[in-house]
């Protein structure tokens, strides 16, 4: 069968410090969000990995349209465990024991789809994938799955990761426009590059 | 009196992360859910935690929530009324 | 496209280690749930299903070291080792691995033990599974919030339709722990007495334990298998906590399987649904089976048998809807009295047996995600 699908466009990157700074990263994606001058408040609320996948497709939106029925496909390797760390902050000590709702809400890796779904309207598929590495093959196959049997119609596939020390960002929007094919090399090499 | 007001406008602000609203942009009385600061769900969990954790006081009942977070005001009034 | 079976079945919870005992269990309206004082998990009282830790211990000991395995590990172990061991003939060279957890073994935040630090990360534990019993191809885990556990049945069917597998085994589980406790108070959301959902006077959800596992098959020679028709998943779009006013993303992705199941919405014959027991998420699932033409549908919820066991609970409530279907038996969806949803539905108040061919299992949670899987008893 003739591959009818391309890598649309993608967005890649990441940083890499040398200890673990959180802060650090918070102040850098609020310079990274002022810098894509959008008036998105809840930009604010939302935990770091959420604030990864908001710039991201923000920076994605430029290039691209994506439909209603643009799947989400993600994959990462930390889950969502800079914020599962801080919800633990504020439960391991018996006389500050204040956890709060708007972190705990954070505490699961799919929120970031969640936020994206809601500002982009995308009335889709989500799944959400953990591995030690960017699963190419998977990613690209369980995204063809839904292309094919039309469950979507165009899917932003890829890998958003977060840890304490840094994070690591490429995600590529599939579709039937383009000119590089939708392969699992393609995709491995774009991950790469 | 008008101290606890101020404090709590900047305490809204530092712990619901209203990064574009700045304390002299909240009227006692604004609504605090209305369109003006545009809370949602989670802020009003959130201000239970405030509550607690910063005043001791604990809402045992959520659902007066409503009420009790209206406004700036409503907030002042509960906190002095219950410390 | 292959057609998919999901032919066995396993499940640990605090009503059995074994789906028969599950099953017994849920037929005489026992309930797991009960009244917890625990300051290791929380700094008050609540209620929720846990498993007795001395049985899972005495049990994973007959099969492996104990010291080697985090208790979720041992959970998950134990229901696919059952699987395994009626399913003999099961070849490992084609058997893809699929785990389902929302937070794993978060438990390990709080206190290492003699584990190592990155044993926190979902993939060491789906490794930990994996070199226990020696699977030969790497595990795939998903942790979709409380959807998973039927996800993953779906990304198993996907996997095996694209022909480089001939079996899969999904595994779901997720802990009663201190983490997740602590935040579900914070959200108000915990009921404190046994839940009660789609009640009048239902006032929130209980946080339970289990771990489920299910063996599935391009094939099927098993009587009791059931064939997946037709799945699909919808993000409401609209809020990370709470669930759409308007059911949006449940109406939209029941419509999608229908879809792929090639029926129309008339042949489900029951549905077991989501049923946390929250006022919106019961009140959001009523109003979606009103608009897909469902709410006439016997439905029952049974988050007030296991509570809310978070990615285990789409796939532990998927095989008790694989053995409603093959038995032709509903099981009561317990905790229910007055009607307390805008959009009435026909919830199932004493088990009965009637004739059952097709079954609807859903499933939403947070971050604004639904679920649909629709499965049809195979003919004998």
């Amino acid at each position: 069968m003739k591959n009818k699908y391309f890598i649309t466009d993608f967005v890649k990157f990441s940083k890499q410090l040398k200890t673990a700074d959180v802060d650090a990263i918070q102040t850098e994606l609020k310079e990274e969000y002022k810098a894509l001058a959008v008036q998105y408040p809840k930009f604010h609320k939302m935990d770091l990995l959420s604030k990864l996948g908001f710039i991201a497709t923000e920076l994605l939106q430029k290039k691209v349209n994506f439909p209603s029925d643009t799947a989400l496909i993600f994959q990462n390797n930390a889950s969502s465990l800079v914020t599962d760390i801080q919800h633990q902050k504020s439960i391991q000590e018996k006389d500050a024991y204040f956890p709060s709702p708007s972190i705990f809400v954070y505490t699961l890796p799919n929120i970031v789809m969640g936020e994206i779904a809601i500002r982009h309207q995308l009335q889709s598929e989500n799944t959400f994938f953990i591995s030690e590495n960017f699963q190419a093959d998977l990613i690209k196959n369980y995204t063809q799955s839904l292309l094919d049997t039309k469950k979507a119609s165009a899917s932003i596939s890829g890998w958003i990761d977060l840890n304490t020390e840094g994070y690591n960002v490429f995600l590529a929007f599939i579709s039937e426009k383009g000119t590089l094919p939708f392969t699992t090399e393609n995709l491995q090499h774009k991950f790469t590059a | 009196m008008s101290d606890l007001r101020e404090e709590l406008k900047y305490k809204i602000i530092e712990q619901l992360n209203l990064e574009d609203i700045s304390v002299d942009e909240i009227e006692n009385n604004d609504e605090l859910f209305g369109d003006e600061i545009g809370l949602d769900s989670i802020d009003a969990l959130e201000l239970i935690v405030l509550l607690e954790k910063d005043y001791g006081i604990k809402l045992s009942d959520p659902k007066k929530g409503k009420e009790v977070f209206y406004s700036v005001e409503t907030l002042a009034t509960f906190i002095e009324n219950n410390r | 496209m292959d057609e998919v079976f999901i032919t066995d079945d396993q499940i640990i919870s605090p009503l059995g280690f074994s789906s028969e005992e599950n099953v017994k269990n849920l037929r005489n309206e026992v309930s797991g749930i009960q009244e917890i004082s625990d300051p290791d998990l929380a700094p008050f009282s609540f209620f929720g299903a846990k498993i007795n830790r001395e049985n899972v211990a005495e049990e994973f000991n007959a099969i492996g070291p104990l010291s080697k395995y985090t208790y979720l590990e041992q959970l998950m172990i134990l229901a696919i080792d059952k699987l395994l061991k009626k399913n003999t003939e099961t070849d490992f060279s084609n058997t893809l691995l699929v785990v389902s957890t929302t937070k794993g073994n978060i438990d390990l935040l709080k206190s290492l033990g003699d584990f190592p630090e990155k044993r926190v990360k979902l993939y060491e534990l789906a490794r930990a599974i994996q070199h226990f019993f020696q699977f030969k191809n790497e595990p795939l885990v998903v942790s979709n919030a409380c959807v998973s556990g039927a996800l993953a049945v779906g990304v198993a069917k996907k996997m095996l339709q694209q022909k480089k597998y001939k079996n899969a085994i999904v595994v779901a589980g997720d802990l009663l722990s201190e983490f997740v406790l602590s935040g579900f108070n914070s959200f108000q959301a915990l009921d404190d007495k046994i839940c009660k959902p789609y009640s009048k006077n239902r006032n929130g959800i209980n946080l339970g334990e289990a771990a489920a596992a299910v063996l599935i098959k391009k094939q099927s020679t098993k009587k009791n298998a059931i064939k997946i028709l037709g799945e699909a998943s919808v993000n409401d779009a609209n809020h990370i906590s709470g669930p759409s006013r308007t059911g949006e993303g449940l109406v939209k992705s029941v419509e999608k399987a229908l879809l792929e199941a090639k029926i129309s919405s008339e042949k489900i014959d029951f549905i077991s649904a989501h049923g946390t027991a929250t006022l919106f998420n019961d009140e959001m699932e009523a109003i979606a089976f009103h608009r897909l033409g469902l709410s006439r549908k016997p439905l029952h919820s049974l988050k007030a048998y296991y509570g809310h066991t978070l990615g285990a609970s789409a796939l532990l409530e998927t095989i008790i809807t694989k053995h409603s279907l093959t038995q032709n038996e509903l099981y009561k969806s317990l905790g229910f009295s007055e009607n307390g949803v805008s959009k009435a539905l026909n919830i199932i108040e004493n088990p009965k047996k009637q004739d059952l061919q097709i079954a609807l299992k859903t499933a939403s949670g947070f971050g604004g995600c639904n679920y649909a899987i629709i499965f049809e008893k195979k003919s004998v």
